[in-house]
This record gives C-alpha cells, structure tokens and sequence, in this order.
C-alpha cells in the first residue's frame, strides 16, 4: 500500500501470505489424496480511533492458487490502523497490522 | 505413402483435383472448427455453476454488463492464474458495490471466491491469483446496493491444468 496517500485518494492495498492452500484434490507421492488445508477468510478492517470498519473482506476457496494474493482499495478518508486476519483450517489463524496516514 | 503426395507428383488435371480437395477439406475443418467456437459460447452453463449463480443472485434476475473480467484467455500455467474484476459503480454511500463472487465451469467446486466491499472502497475492483483445472469459462458476478446483479463471463483454454499433477 502507499506510505502516504493524500486524504480522499483511493488506494490499492495488497495482501499475501505464504500458504500451501491444500485443496484435498490432489494426490501426493502415496497415491493417497493430500488432506485439504486451506485459507477459507480473509478480513482488513480500518480502525480509526473509534471501532473497527469493514474495508474488505473475502471467503476463498481451493480455487484460489496456493499464497493467496488479495488485491482491493481503500478511499484514504480517515488515519488509522489496518487490520488484516488470515483464518482457515487446523485453526490457522494470522494477523497483520498496517498504519494508514494520510496527508 | 500418403496419398496425398503421390498425387502431388502427378502432371495435369490430377494435381489441379488434390489442391480442390485439399482446400475443401481446410473449409470443412474450419466450418466445422467455427460451429464447434458458437456452440461452446452459446451453451448454456452446467446445472451446478447456474445454481451457484442463482444462490448468488438471491431471487433477482443477473443481467450481463457492468462487470468486467480480466484474465488471460489463454493460460500456459493453470496453477497460478491472475484474475481481476472491476465493476463500473459510483462506490457512493446511495449506489456502491456489496459484494463481486467469481465462479467457475469445471474446477471439483464451482466457487472461487466470494468478495465483500462496501461504499468506503472508493474504486469496485478486485485482484487475486486462481487455480484452473481445465479449459473452461469463468463467471464474475457482482450485486449492488439496489440488490441487482450483473456478470461477465470469460473463456479461459488451459494448457497446463492445476489440480492434477502429483506432489513434487
């Protein structure tokens, strides 16, 4: 994302993580089927001060290739912190922080 | 040897009757190759991707337009393929974009992903990377404010399918 959008411009934020995204189609060198393991939501809400905001949010599937990459925008109206949560199967769970400032 | 080159050897009229056959069956091959591109774009899409669409839609009629869908239309890789949707929308607080899915024909699961955006997004476009199985059509959906949906649907011919191969 931009360091520092000027108030009211849209910007694109872009999210990766690192992760397999298992699809539970494939079979692996046993000739077993590999046990899905996958990202199934992705959140990015904006916290500025008074509550979080829905900014974005995403459920994915065993379509989505494995790393998932997430681009979305954002009108740059308020400063504030960016949420963003990764959840999915065996409990996997991440959490990143991004400041948002504006001039 | 092929009869088509011991003709070519021959003087006369019989070369002139291996070229009228030659170039008849280059015409049939590309009628046939034409009619066969129609059909695959008129065909109506599978039970289960036409319910999917319809979940999606919630009761209101899915008008094509308004969407647009970015991808390659031919896919040398189909593990990692970038996608993109964009939906023309004001993105105000009265008349904005609620949420963009993306299907597909013949991938195990009909869903790709399901995109939830509202008016504070200030631009109606999403990007990701998806998985292809095989040659199919992928479908962009989006609903607005008003509850109406729109779509796009896109081609894709795969030459390397996701899904199949083994573990490495």
């Amino acid at each position: 994302m931009p360091a520092q959008p000027r108030r009211g411009d849209v910007i694109e934020i872009r999210a990766m993580i690192a992760h397999p995204m298992e699809t539970g189609y494939r079979a692996g060198s046993d000739g077993q089927l590999l046990a899905h393991d996958l990202i199934r939501w992705f959140n990015c809400s904006l916290d500025s001060g008074n509550g979080k905001e829905l900014v974005f949010s995403a459920q994915l599937f065993p379509a989505i290739a494995a790393n998932p990459y997430l681009a979305f925008h954002l009108r740059a109206n308020k400063e504030g912190t960016l949420h963003f949560s990764w959840e999915g199967d065996h409990s996997f769970r991440h959490t990143e922080t991004a400041p948002l400032r504006v001039v | 040897m092929l009869p088509f080159t011991a003709a070519a050897h021959n003087q006369g009229p019989g070369r002139t009757l291996v070229s009228l056959e030659r170039r008849h069956l280059v015409v049939v091959a590309m009628t046939g190759w034409l009619a066969c591109a129609r059909q695959v774009a008129a065909a109506p899409l599978p039970d289960d991707l036409a319910a999917a669409i319809a979940a999606f839609a919630d009761g209101m009629p899915v008008r094509e337009g308004r969407v647009s869908l970015d991808i390659a239309e031919l896919v040398d890789n189909g593990n990692t393929v970038p996608v993109s949707v964009a939906v023309d929308s004001p993105m105000t607080e009265a008349d904005h974009v609620t949420a963009i899915s993306l299907f597909n024909e013949r991938n195990p699961q009909r869903e790709v992903a399901h995109f939830v955006l509202g008016p504070s997004a200030g631009l109606a476009r999403v990007s990701t990377r998806m998985r292809l199985a095989t040659t199919q059509r992928v479908v962009a959906l989006a609903r607005m404010r008003d509850g109406s949906c729109w779509s796009r649907t896109v081609e894709v011919i795969v030459t390397l399918a996701a899904c199949v191969e083994s573990e490495l």
